[in-house]
């Protein structure tokens, strides 16, 4: 199988301090048809600016410096912009975390979806008008019609985030990359987007990138995951791989700090200390300067082991199953 | 809508009646106008019949009663200087001062907003940091001085445009307008220019704003990831949101176009409102002075009216009636 999506030694940096400050450092990750990948780190770890650096949308002064980003062949990183506008919205499509921010205030949410829709086909006035309607009825948008001329403020954040799969959802993209699009809702509308979303995207066969924090959001939904830590992915395979051989130290705190029957009564594990800031990385593996195993060897940089869908960066992994 | 409407009026009907009671206790305390309006080579009895033809010799209050006695049936009382309807003479400055302050709007309109776009939106090219030098020196250089210097320059060095007067008109909608003939237009250049610098330049820094706080915002990327192209996304989805305060400072700017255009009317010999104004306080031209602001209040009120009626159609969350 030829994946859709191959990310190669991605590097995405932001100039700060003098120099260059890797968000992304080196990333590799290959996305199937239909796959859903679940990207998880904590804030900063650089997997929002992934899954823009994909998209082509990292924020100024910010940039990729280096690296592929192989989409169905076509190296992203290289092509010109017309060619990446053509592709955003169309192929690969993303929804943002905060429904709230994402939809204009000011313009009707008809309109936001026909001018997606404009944006990449030729096709009359009633004709996107018709698809939008199709489109909000879809993701579970009652009397759709009439929503169509209403104003963003007068949704629910569920609602829109609602509007915002829709949208994401027009042109039957090959990929979506959802960037924690149930962090900003309820935790009973985050069942329902999840569940919905889940649907839509198999129905389609869609290929989707899962970005969050949580751990427990991925493996109920992603077939493969990945790990970031400083930047770096620093393991990644299929969910039952990971979750129960974790090799990388770091994944292994992360998941014995998520609450679950098995720890009812005894004291949550964490990671001792906190993630330092870009500028503050320690040399070679990141995780260092918080890591138990850790001894001289780890002031190098760690290399891949493993293949292009499943390795870790680390020289001191564990062996056995996570108890 | 309507209640709004009703309510604004009656605002307005306060305004200008508080106006009405400043104005003919300031002109009472400021001077005499008997001293200034009359000859004074005329004899006592001569005096006295003026005098009393103008209906100053009555106290104060009385004075006042009459005016308002008159106001209730539409006159705003005859102007001393000109003797005749003080609403008259201001209503014949008007189409100058009208089109003048248009053109000055025109042009800030037309100069500032895609120069504040281009700045907001690429604010560390070398073009843009010279644009913004510029409206420094627009905003801070006092009218009066570029004025003079528009003239030294224009008029006397280069010999390009005329300096002083509305050159020639042509009738239209009952009224004469300069910018109807060459000759007129000419004469409006200057003035226009010198008029529309200073508010060129706070449209442009507030669209300039205006553009740096909205593409910070998610729509905007959201929008990029929906494939849009570049100019929907600064045309529709930036612009629209940054026109609220943009619209706030055209319309107030453009009341005080009309309003208090003074000093350029002055330096032109532009035979509008501002100067009439001028002159009618030097004289303490009373029925002039009160009609006139009278004039204005109303004009501000309906201003602020219509940029609130902007407000519903650029923003569908802000509601006239106060609900929503």
């Amino acid at each position: 199988m030829t994946a859709l999506l191959d990310v190669r030694d991605l590097v995405t940096v932001f100039p700060g301090d003098g120099k260059d400050l890797r968000a992304v450092d080196e990333v590799s990750f290959q996305v199937a048809r239909g796959e859903v990948l679940g990207l998880v780190g904590e804030s900063g770890s650089g997997k929002s600016v992934t899954g823009f650096s994909i998209m082509g949308l990292v924020d100024q002064p910010g940039r990729v410096a280096s690296g592929t980003i192989l989409f169905d062949g076509e190296d992203l990183a290289k092509a010109d912009l017309e060619t990446r506008r053509s592709l955003r919205g169309r192929r690969i499509a993303m929804v943002f975390q905060d429904p709230m921010m994402t939809l204009n205030p000011v313009l009707r949410i008809g309109t936001q979806m026909t001018e997606t829709l404009h944006a990449h086909e030729t096709l009359s006035r009633q004709a996107a008008r018709a698809r939008a309607r199709d489109a909000l009825g879809l993701v579970g948008i009652p009397s759709p019609e009439e929503r169509l001329d209403a104003y963003p403020h007068e949704f629910s954040g569920g609602m829109r985030q609602r509007v915002a799969i829709a949208i994401a959802l027009l042109h039957r993209p090959d990929l979506i990359i959802a960037d924690e699009p149930t962090t900003a809702l309820d935790v009973t509308i985050q069942a329902q987007i999840i569940s919905e979303f889940q649907r839509l995207t198999e129905e389609q066969g869609t290929a989707v990138i899962w970005i969050t924090h949580d751990l427990a959001i991925v493996s109920g939904l992603a077939d493969r995951i990945a790990v970031m830590y400083g930047g770096r992915i620093v393991e990644t395979g299929t969910i039952s791989e990971v979750l129960e051989h974790p090799r990388h130290p770091y994944t292994r705190g992360l998941i014995r700090s998520v609450p679950s029957e098995n720890t009812r009564g005894t004291r949550l594990a964490q990671i001792p200390g906190v993630t330092p800031s870009l500028g503050r990385m320690p040399a070679g593996c990141a995780f260092r300067s918080r890591c138990e195993r850790a001894d001289g060897t780890c002031a190098e940089r760690p290399g891949r082991f493993g293949g292009a869908r499943a390795y870790h960066r680390c020289f001191h992994p564990h062996e056995e199953a996570l108890a | 809508m309507m209640t709004t409407l009703i309510r604004r009026a009656i605002q307005a009907g306060f305004v200008v009646f508080a106006m009405t009671l400043i104005v003919f206790v300031g002109v009472n305390v400021i001077g005499n106008p008997v001293d200034i309006l009359i000859n004074p080579d005329l004899n006592q009895a001569e005096r006295l019949r003026v005098v009393q033809n103008l209906g100053l010799d009555q106290p104060l209050w009385r004075q006042y009663l009459s005016f308002l006695h008159g106001l209730s049936q539409g006159n705003f009382g005859d102007s001393f200087v000109y003797s005749k309807p003080a609403l008259d003479v201001i209503v014949e400055r008007l189409p100058a001062t009208l089109e003048l302050a248009l053109c000055a709007m025109v042009i800030a309109i037309v100069v500032g907003l895609p120069l504040g776009l281009y700045a907001g939106l690429y604010p560390e090219r070398l073009s843009s940091r010279l644009i913004m030098t510029g409206s420094i020196l627009g905003f801070s250089l006092p009218t009066f001085w570029v004025g003079l210097m528009f003239i030294l320059l224009f008029a006397v060095q280069l010999g390009w445009l005329p300096s002083n007067g509305r050159g020639e008109t042509a009738e239209f909608l009952g009224a004469r307008w300069s910018f109807l003939t060459g000759d007129g237009l000419a004469h409006l250049v200057l003035p226009a220019l010198n008029l529309a610098l200073f508010k060129t330049s706070l449209i442009l820094r507030l669209t300039r704003a205006g553009v740096q706080e909205v593409v910070m915002q998610d729509f905007v990327k959201f929008a990029r990831a929906k494939g849009l192209r570049e100019g929907r996304i600064v045309l529709v989805h930036i612009l629209k949101n940054l026109m609220i305060p943009v619209v706030t400072i055209i319309g107030l700017e453009f009341g005080s176009l009309i309003a208090f255009s003074v000093v350029t009317e002055s330096i032109f010999g532009w035979p509008g409102m501002g100067k009439l104004i001028i002159d009618s306080i030097n004289l303490l031209d009373r029925p002039v002075i009160v009609a006139y602001l009278m004039m204005m209040v109303v004009l501000f009120v309906s201003l602020n009216f219509i940029i609130d009626i902007c407000y519903t159609l650029l923003d569908p969350r802000v509601r006239l009636d106060g609900k929503g």
